[in-house]
């Protein structure tokens, strides 16, 4: 009976993502990090297509999550024994986005109801899962918690309420800030169009997230040729060595 | 200035890390340590992650090690057979230490062992310094130039394997410097430094060694020691991030100049104190750290990682 329910909620999505579609503009669909990167703000800006007049009824709201690529994580707890602070309980959270901020166009109970965050996973608490949690460790929602307040602090995980600008229920913008600590992966943007707290329409893009240039080479280098990498370090490191050594001594002689 | 380092995957400021690199590298050329019991905790503190820390610290010790060891060969004070012997020693221990490290790590209590390392071995090894200069100091000021010069004629001069050190003008037995050597090598794989604060004491208490070539020939050792640690960490566990060594190296290897200069002019019972007391520094904060209460009792890593 639940099959068949959630089976024909699935089929009346479509339909109803076809009368309200995101046509969706990105300033830019890949990030390069280049040895002096600091930081990109990524525009995103689009409207909503409809053939029908606006419907009537609550406003259209618009929620922006761009996630980084998932990975698990472990966490580690403190605790005080013989006198000194000793790691003691490890939990591995299955997967963490190494990055994800969500924009909303107003306060985020209200543009989303539990039901629909539950389903599409678009609050940070929701977008971390962690099954496995094993029940032999106290408070194993610490952990999770956890996670989540180190990346807010990092500014790795951010939430901004009402920061989605929508004009006239049709044109809709934000930027989302990356920060300069940015891992390497495909990054997903998803735009989630809500009236009265439920999702009528979700569109999905990816975002490249790359080393380029110097950056690239190295790390490619250290991976794919670790033995001349660390030749090479080394070589750098006597050639700086030596060559300070007799600079020095150079200016001293003068 | 910002810069992103391509291993290590994080931003730093660039003047912030020529400014740790020059002052790491004063003290270095000072007192003929590597530096980096002060340079790796610095770089946790930055935020740069562990493993990488540990990794890229090793190439950047070679590089100052290299720049203060060329002034010492032109002042004639480094022990070329003393070093070779310790170095034997350090080579098959930083073999030993790596597969000790890696164990550790399986256990997954590796942070808190090598803490736990640096605060016995800091201070033990200060307090030992600091208390024995400062005797040394008292007894030149007195002017009781009688300083015993009759050197222990104990256990470590039974043993076989004599051999002659003219540098130093020792004759003693091959084994303790290997030993010492050996198990400064472990230390240093385990504690990611190239093990000069404990290698110095050991060679002017232990070995005898004067105090003049002790600096240049711990240099010497530390050069190849800290060199084939290197080679481990960037063919094992891929770790040692360029961009960062060259960074620090630059402030680190002008410092180490003018660190020799430094240490040059000084008397070498004030330098001792001096050397001593900064050691217990860092190890009075790094008891701290494991005594008072964390901000935040939570930590994140990759899983079997750090």
């Amino acid at each position: 009976m639940l099959r068949l329910i959630i089976a024909l909620c699935l089929l009346c999505l479509p339909v109803q993502a076809a009368e309200e579609q995101v046509v969706l503009g990105l300033s830019q669909d890949r990030v390069s990090i280049t040895a002096n990167f600091d930081g990109s703000d990524i525009l995103v800006f689009g409207a909503v297509k409809r053939e029908a007049p606006i419907p009537q009824g609550p406003p259209l709201e618009v929620i922006v999550a761009v996630a980084g690529p998932s990975e698990p994580v472990t966490v580690r707890r403190k605790e005080k024994k013989f006198g000194i602070w000793v790691n003691t309980d490890s939990l591995v959270v299955d997967l963490a986005p190494s990055f994800y901020a969500v924009a909303t166009s107003a306060p985020f109970h209200e543009v989303l109801t539990n039901v629909e965050d539950l389903r599409h996973k678009v609050s940070i608490e929701r977008a971390i899962r962690s099954v496995g949690a094993d029940m032999s460790i106290q408070g194993a929602q610490d952990f999770t918690a956890a996670v989540i307040r180190i990346r807010e602090h990092e500014g790795l995980y951010s939430i901004r309420e009402n920061t989605v600008a929508v004009d006239e229920q049709t044109l809709f913008r934000t930027s989302i800030k990356m920060p300069s600590d940015l891992t390497e992966g495909n990054y997903s943007a998803r735009i989630f169009l809500t009236r009265g707290g439920n999702v009528v329409s979700s569109f999905e893009t990816a975002i490249n997230v790359r080393k380029v240039g110097l950056e690239r080479f190295l790390y490619n280098m250290s991976r794919e040729q670790p033995i001349w990498y660390g030749l090479m370090s080394l070589a750098i490191a006597i050639a700086a060595g030596w060559g300070a050594s007799t600079a020095f001594r150079l200016l001293r002689e003068n | 200035m910002q810069i992103y380092l391509p291993i290590a995957e994080v931003s730093v400021n660039a003047f912030l890390l020529f400014g740790l690199g020059g002052m790491v590298g004063i003290l270095s050329g000072m007192f003929g340590v590597g530096g980096g019991f002060l340079m790796t905790p610095l770089l946790f503190f930055i935020g740069i992650p562990p493993a990488v820390a540990v990794a890229t610290e090793a190439n950047q010790i070679v590089a100052s090690s290299f720049s203060g060891v060329l002034a010492h060969f032109r002042r004639r004070t480094v022990d070329l057979k003393m070093g070779t012997v310790l170095l034997v020693g350090g080579l098959i221990g930083a073999a030993l230490g790596v597969v000790l490290f890696n164990y550790l790590k399986s256990l997954g209590q590796v942070d808190l062992l090598v803490k736990l390392c640096y605060v016995v071995f800091l201070g033990v090894i200060g307090s030992l310094m600091f208390i024995e200069s400062l005797n040394a100091l008292r007894k030149t000021r007195k002017g009781g130039a009688s300083a015993p010069k009759r050197r222990q004629r104990g256990w470590i001069h039974a043993m076989p394997f004599k051999m002659r050190f003219r540098t130093s003008g020792l004759y003693i037995s091959v084994i303790p410097p290997v030993m010492v050597g050996l198990f400064v090598g472990i230390l240093s794989a385990i504690m990611g430094v190239g093990g000069g604060f404990i290698m110095v004491p050991a060679m002017i208490y232990l070995l005898g060694m004067p105090t003049k070539v002790v600096v240049g020939t711990s240099l010497f050792q530390i050069i190849f020691v800290t060199a084939f640690t290197t080679m481990l960490h960037a063919t094992t566990n891929y770790t040692v991030d360029v961009m960062l060594a060259v960074l620090l190296l630059v402030g680190g290897v002008v410092g180490a100049q003018i660190g020799t200069v430094i240490g040059a002019r000084m008397p070498a019972e004030q330098l001792r104190v001096l050397l001593a007391a900064l050691v217990l520094v860092v190890c009075g904060k790094l008891a701290l750290d494991l005594l008072l209460q964390p901000a935040e009792l939570f930590s994140l890593g990759a899983p079997g990682g750090h």
